[in-house]
Parts: structure tokens; C-alpha cells; sequence
């Protein structure tokens, strides 16, 4: 085998794996989105994060902007502590609501970002104060049923 | 680089090995050769074998061996199957550490130096396996270049012309394209020999060179290994158990048998020799210290005694 | 030695001989990691090995990829569909070859061609006293022969495991999207979400990586190990095999338990 042409097919096959890697981290993968650009942490506690998960997307009008990076307990406040990687390209005002939300019916957890209408933003550290809890099957369910059960009572 | 071979290289790039009138340099040395063929006790000892034993998983192969190999000469080593020549070949190589006893080469104690010691001292020899073992992947003139281009910074002109007066040497120029598998056993014997000498050693092992070859490619082989031996100023160290070809080319034989050395002497005194071992081994008889039969119990108990014949 | 062994001296003189060969294959990947600077000083001799063990194996692995592709499409929108959720079917082949199929299936097919290839060439270049002729030429075999051809292995079996994916990608696409007619739109969008970068395709890559070593040493140590007879060698080769799949899926399992923890 004379080595140029050897050289030649070794340089093809190197070139066409690292063109299929690039394909799988491109098209199949998410490595073109938000990771790569800089991003800011924001806190948030919770009474009830539910089925929230580490890396679950943070989405504001239903488009991701950011990561769950951190889910913590605080055994002092009995709260749990949600750190968030967001999107160093865009800045959220200090009234910022968070809260979970679940997508589909049964679908996985995720943090949404309602937008209030203060001037001053979130810096990097800040903890967004106003978090509404995910709601939980049971309680809701529970819920119902008393309601049910009261209204019963009602028309007696 | 080398150090001794680079003074001899420009006397060896000029000579024709095939030229049936040797070179001054060889004449001379076998001029001298002739005057001491008496004595092999030459003042230069380059192998000096003392004691050697050897243990393979416990049963012992060589069970002292003494000997002294002098410059210049062509030594043999014979006997049967299994004596252990080729253990103490591989001794003298350093491949294999001895289990007592030592092995020196040109007052180096091989049995006891370094891998990397070792890996500098064998630039300085050269061996030749027994079928070739030449490299598969490569052509006849890649195979020869190979200890070259490995060991030295020679430019490739410098190399091909190198390669090509080796493989003139031993009649093969014009086969330097060939693959080894394109060629005969002879054939890659020789092209072999030529890689084996291919940085002028000054210690030639040859494991069975005449192994399995026709008669015609016999003495080609043997020619070639007195006459590079002689222009090259080398040693040469043969196991083999070709008596006729042996007996015209070497200076002096040792015979091996079970581990021990039997006998030795030059050419003349072999073939004179009274030992029953030389004397069955060189007149080829079928039945002497060697056994023809395998150990078994009498004839008569086996066919007809003992048992259920009555 | 004894004449009669018990099944239990057998047993345990095999058990013996095992472990007595697995410290000698440990030193062995010892001295050819210690011998491995001229694989790359003199890249030629390890470019060399790429082609036969990485180009060599182009075909079988894009041909098996595309396969294992179409027939994840197919399966998988068989099922997918009585749950209603056919568009998931980008995602569902996505990261099945990601994730497993890709570096467990190419590395399997690695060791039968390549893997087989070189405990071939390194027992027959045992067995016809090549080594020792490099040994006696003060050439060290190892790093000579042994070590361009493990560096190729290694080189080679990320290579392969991600061209086998992208194979299967496009494999499950042609069916799905092409054939079947799954939106093709929802196919890829559906993929890019539920497909991490770092958690599917690089936990892939590190997995092909790992395979690529263990099969490579695998394949050079049973070459280098073998009887240097024909029977030897072949014995090696089917060795190769047979060690090398176990390795790969146990290593398959190590690696997932670590990896994808199933609560992050």
C-alpha cells in the first residue's frame, strides 16, 4: 500500500468520524443552544418543588432560558433552595415570578418565569423572591373531593 | 551511529563479495587462520562461555557448558534434536538469563546486563532464524533496510546503495522488489543472511541455516557464510546438524548431547575422531550411544510371555 | 506431575491460570503504554493501523449502523404508535444508539474485524520468529509492533462509534420520516430536545473510548500471548473475540450505572 494513498484514507476516515460526532452533537443534540454562552446563577426557594428535576429547563413565555443546576434542602426554613444557570443574554426584573409548572398533562417539571413590571433587575446571586410551589395530584385531588363533599352539604 | 563498524564500512562498500579472488584484507586473515588452524587458542577470545546451566520449568536443558569462541573464526555447534544448542544460542544472545554460570561477549557479561545494555550490544550481531523469519509486510529490499534505517541516520541513497551490495553479496539484487512470500526457502535464507550482516556484526549466529534447503542452495548458504565471515572480519557461531557441509566450511566443532559438550576439535580431528557419539553422528550409524529403540520391555515378554497366552 | 486430576485440581489449577494471566496482561498494557513514544513520534507506523483496523471497518460499521437504524425506526414506531406518540420516534432512536447501541454495537463488531485482524497479525509474526528477529535487531518489538497497533484501536473506536450512530439516525429517519411518514419536522425537533449534549453524546463517546482501550489491549495481548503454532493462533483469535464481547458489555454495565443514574 504506497503511503500517500494510505494517508489519503486515513485523513477521509478521521474527517468523516469527526464530521458524523459533530452531526450527533449538533443535530441530534442541543450543544448549538444556550449552553455555550454565558450564563448567571439565580436562587429561588420553594415550599413543594414536586417532580422537579436537576437540569430541567427554566422557561420564560415558553421558551428555555436557562438550566436547573442545584436542587437544596434548608434545614433551617424547611424550604427547598433551586439554583438556576440563566442565559447571560437576557435579564429578568427583581418582581419575576417563578414558578412550576408541569408541561403536557403528565409531562416532565419545569420553572417558569412570569415577568412583572419592575425597572431594577436580577443580578447574578439574587434570589427571586416571589416562587409559587408545584402543585401537588394529591392535595388537588383532596381538595376536590371536600369541595365536593361540602357542596353536598350545601344543598341539604 | 557505530562506533568499531564505521572505521570497516568504506573497506566492505567497495568489495565484491562474489569475486572468487578474496580481497587483500580477507587473504591476509586467512593466511594467518591457516597458520593457526593447529591452535584454536588464538589470544582473542570474543565469546567466553563458563559453567553454563540452564533450567526450563525445572528440567535442566544445559548442564554446564564451557566454552571460548575466537575472533574471526567459524565455530559449530552439533547435535541431536533437543540437546539444547539452540538454548545456548539463545544465551549467547542474551535472550534467554542463564541459571547459573556466566556468558560473556567481548568482556561483557551478558547474562547480566540491562534490557538496554543489552539492546546496544546486539547492534553488534547479527542472527539468522532458522526459516528466515523475515518480515511479512514488507519487500526483500525493505526487510534488509530494515536494521538500517532503525539504527542509523543514513539517507536513503546512502541506505538503498547499502542494501543493494548486501543483497549483491548473496546473489539477490535483482529480487529486491519481491515479497517474501514470492520467494524460495533458499532464496529467503539469503536474503535473511543479508539482513542479518546488514550493519557488519561482529558476532554472526546462525540458528539451522541449512535446514530444510536442495542440495545446490546448501552450498550456496555454506559458501556464503565462510566468505562473509572471512571479508567481514566477523565471528561466526553455527547450531546445525549438516555434518558434510559443516565439516568444509568451520574452523572448529563442539558437540552437544544432553546438555553437556562431548567432544570438539577442528574439521580433521572430528573426522578422525574414535568417540562413539562423533563417530555415529558424523558416520550417520543407525544405532550407537544414541539408541535406535524407545525403552520397552524384551521382545520375548512382549509377544509371547506373561498373561492370557500363557 | 499427577496423573489423576480431580475436577477440582482442574478447576482450580484453570482458576489459578486465569488469574496468573490476567497479572501478566496487566503488565503487558503496563510496558505498551511505557513503549508508546515512538507510536507517535513516528506517526506513520500508527497511521498505518488507523487504516487497517479504523478504514477497513468503514463499510460493516456504516452498512450495520444504517441497519440497526431502519430496524429501530421500525420497532420503535410500532410501538410508539399504540400510545399515540409517533413523533417521539426521533428521540426514541436518537438516544437508544447515543447511549448504548452505538458504542456496545460497534465496539462488538470492532473486535470481530479489526480485533481479530491484529491478534492475527501479531501471532503470526510470533509464531513465524518475526519478533524475536526484531529482538535479536535490537528493535523492541512492543513499541515497534505491539504499541502503533493498540493506539490505533483506541483512535479508531470513537470514530466508528459515532459514524455508526449517525448511521442509525439517518436509518431511523429513512423509515420513519421517509416511509412510514412521521412528521418530519417533529422528528428532529422533538430529537434536539430530548437528546443532551453532555448526557447522551459525550457519556456515548466516553463509553466508545473505554471500549476502544479494553478491546485494543485485548486483541494485541492475545497475539502477543499466543502459542506460536496455526492452531495458537487461531485459538487467539477466537479468544480475542469472546473476551473482548464479555469485557464490552460488562464494561457497558459499569459505565451506565455510573452514568445515567435514572433520578439525576
Amino acid at each position: 500500500m504506497n503511503r500517500t494513498v494510505l494517508d489519503l484514507w486515513v485523513g477521509f476516515f478521521v474527517a468523516i468520524g469527526i464530521a458524523a460526532f459533530l452531526f450527533l452533537a449538533l443535530k441530534v443534540g442541543n450543544l448549538s443552544s444556550a449552553h455555550l454562552s454565558e450564563t448567571y446563577v439565580l436562587q429561588a426557594r420553594f415550599d413543594n418543588i414536586g417532580g422537579l428535576k436537576v437540569r430541567g429547563p427554566v422557561k420564560s413565555a415558553g421558551v428555555v432560558v436557562g438550566r436547573i443546576a442545584d436542587i437544596r434542602f434548608d434545614p433551617a426554613t424547611y424550604e427547598a433552595v433551586v439554583s438556576m444557570n440563566i442565559d447571560g443574554r437576557f435579564r429578568f426584573p427583581k418582581d419575576t415570578f417563578a414558578s412550576i409548572y408541569t408541561s403536557g398533562l403528565l409531562g416532565e417539571q419545569f420553572i417558569g418565569f412570569d415577568v412583572g413590571g419592575d425597572e431594577k433587575m436580577l443580578k447574578a446571586g439574587d434570589t427571586v423572591t416571589k416562587t409559587q410551589s408545584a402543585v401537588v395530584l394529591e392535595k388537588l385531588i383532596s381538595q376536590f373531593l371536600f369541595n365536593k363533599a361540602a357542596e353536598g352539604q350545601d344543598t341539604k | 551511529m557505530f562506533d568499531k563498524g564505521a572505521a570497516r564500512f568504506p573497506e566492505n562498500v567497495s568489495r565484491n563479495y562474489n569475486d572468487a579472488m578474496p580481497g587483500r584484507y580477507s587473504a591476509l586473515l586467512l593466511k594467518l587462520s591457516v597458520f593457526f588452524e593447529g591452535s584454536v587458542l588464538s589470544n582473542d577470545i570474543l565469546v567466553d562461555i563458563q559453567n553454563l546451566h540452564f533450567n526450563y520449568d525445572g528440567r535442566p536443558v544445559l548442564q554446564g557448558i564451557d566454552m571460548k569462541i575466537p575472533r574471526g573464526k567459524v565455530v559449530a555447534i552439533m547435535g541431536g534434536s533437543g540437546c539444547g544448542k539452540t538454548t545456548l544460542l539463545r544465551c549467547i544472545g542474551g535472550q534467554l538469563r542463564p541459571t547459573g554460570g556466566k556468558v560473556s561477549l567481548e568482556n561483557n557479561r551478558v547474562s547480566e546486563m540491562s534490557h538496554a545494555e543489552l539492546y546496544g550490544l546486539r547492534r553488534k550481531m547479527g542472527m539468522l532464524f532458522q526459516f528466515g523469519a523475515l518480515f511479512t509486510d514488507m519487500t526483500v529490499f525493505e526487510n534488509v533496510a530494515f536494521p538500517l534505517r532503525e539504527h542509523t541516520d543514513l539517507s536513503e541513497t546512502m541506505i538503498r546503495d547499502l542494501v543493494l551490495m548486501k543483497l549483491e553479496a548473496v546473489g539477490l539484487r535483482g529480487a529486491h522488489a519481491l515479497m517474501p512470500g514470492e520467494l524460495s526457502g533458499g532464496m529467503a535464507r539469503r536474503v535473511a543472511l543479508a539482513r542479518a550482516v546488514a550493519l557488519d556484526p561482529m558476532l554472526v549466529m546462525y540458528d539451522e541455516p541449512f535446514a530444510g534447503l536442495d542440495p545446490i542452495a546448501l552450498g550456496v548458504i555454506g559458501q556464503l557464510i565462510r566468505k562473509l565471515n572471512d571479508a567481514l572480519g566477523a565471528t561466526s557461531i553455527m547450531v546445525t546438524h549438516d555434518v558434510h557441509e559443516s565439516l568444509m566450511i568451520v574452523d572448529y566443532i563442539y558437540f552437544v548431547s544432553q546438555g553437556k559438550i562431548v567432544a570438539e576439535g577442528t574439521p580433521d580431528e572430528i573426522r578422525a575422531s574414535t568417540d562413539p557419539f562423533v563417530h555415529q553422528f558424523v558416520y550417520a550409524e543407525v544405532d550407537g550411544p544414541v539408541h535406535f529403540d524407545y525403552p520397552a520391555p524384551t521382545v520375548v515378554r512382549e509377544f509371547l510371555g506373561g498373561g492370557a497366552r500363557g | 506431575m499427577a496423573e489423576s486430576s480431580s475436577p477440582i485440581r482442574k478447576l482450580g489449577h484453570a482458576v489459578v491460570d486465569r488469574i496468573w494471566r490476567l497479572g501478566f496482561a496487566a503488565r503487558f498494557f503496563v510496558a505498551v503504554l511505557k513503549y508508546s513514544g515512538p507510536s507517535f513520534r513516528r506517526l506513520p507506523l500508527t497511521l498505518r493501523e488507523i487504516y487497517f483496523s479504523g478504514v477497513l471497518s468503514l463499510l460493516i460499521i456504516m452498512v450495520s449502523g444504517l441497519f440497526v437504524g431502519l430496524v429501530l425506526g421500525l420497532q420503535g414506531y410500532e410501538t410508539l404508535q399504540r400510545y399515540g406518540s409517533t413523533e417521539a420516534l426521533g428521540v426514541l432512536v436518537a438516544l437508544s444508539l447515543t447511549r448504548e447501541l452505538g458504542p456496545v454495537v460497534a465496539a462488538l463488531l470492532f473486535a470481530s474485524r479489526a480485533g481479530s485482524s491484529v491478534t492475527a497479525e501479531i501471532g503470526l509474526m510470533k509464531a513465524t520468529e518475526q519478533l524475536k528477529a526484531m529482538d535479536i535487531m535490537a528493535v523492541n518489538p512492543i513499541a515497534r509492533v505491539v504499541a502503533p497497533r493498540f493506539w490505533g484501536g483506541v483512535i479508531s473506536m470513537p470514530l466508528l462509534a459515532a459514524l455508526f450512530s449517525a448511521m442509525g439516525v439517518l436509518g431511523g429517519w429513512l423509515i420513519g420520516v421517509v416511509f412510514i411518514g412521521v412528521d418530519d419536522g417533529a422528528f428532529w425537533s422533538q430529537m434536539q430536545s430530548g437528546v443532551d449534549f453532555r448526557y447522551d453524546v459525550w457519556n456515548g463517546v466516553i463509553k466508545s473510548f473505554v471500549f476502544g482501550v479494553a478491546v485494543s489491549v485485548i486483541a494485541v495481548f492475545e497475539g502477543y500471548d499466543s502459542v506460536p503454532t496455526a492452531e495458537g493462533v487461531s485459538r487467539a483469535i477466537t479468544r480475542t473475540v469472546v473476551t473482548s464481547a464479555l469485557a464490552i458489555l460488562a464494561l457497558d454495565f459499569v459505565l451506565t450505572s455510573f452514568m445515567f443514574r435514572g433520578t439525576s
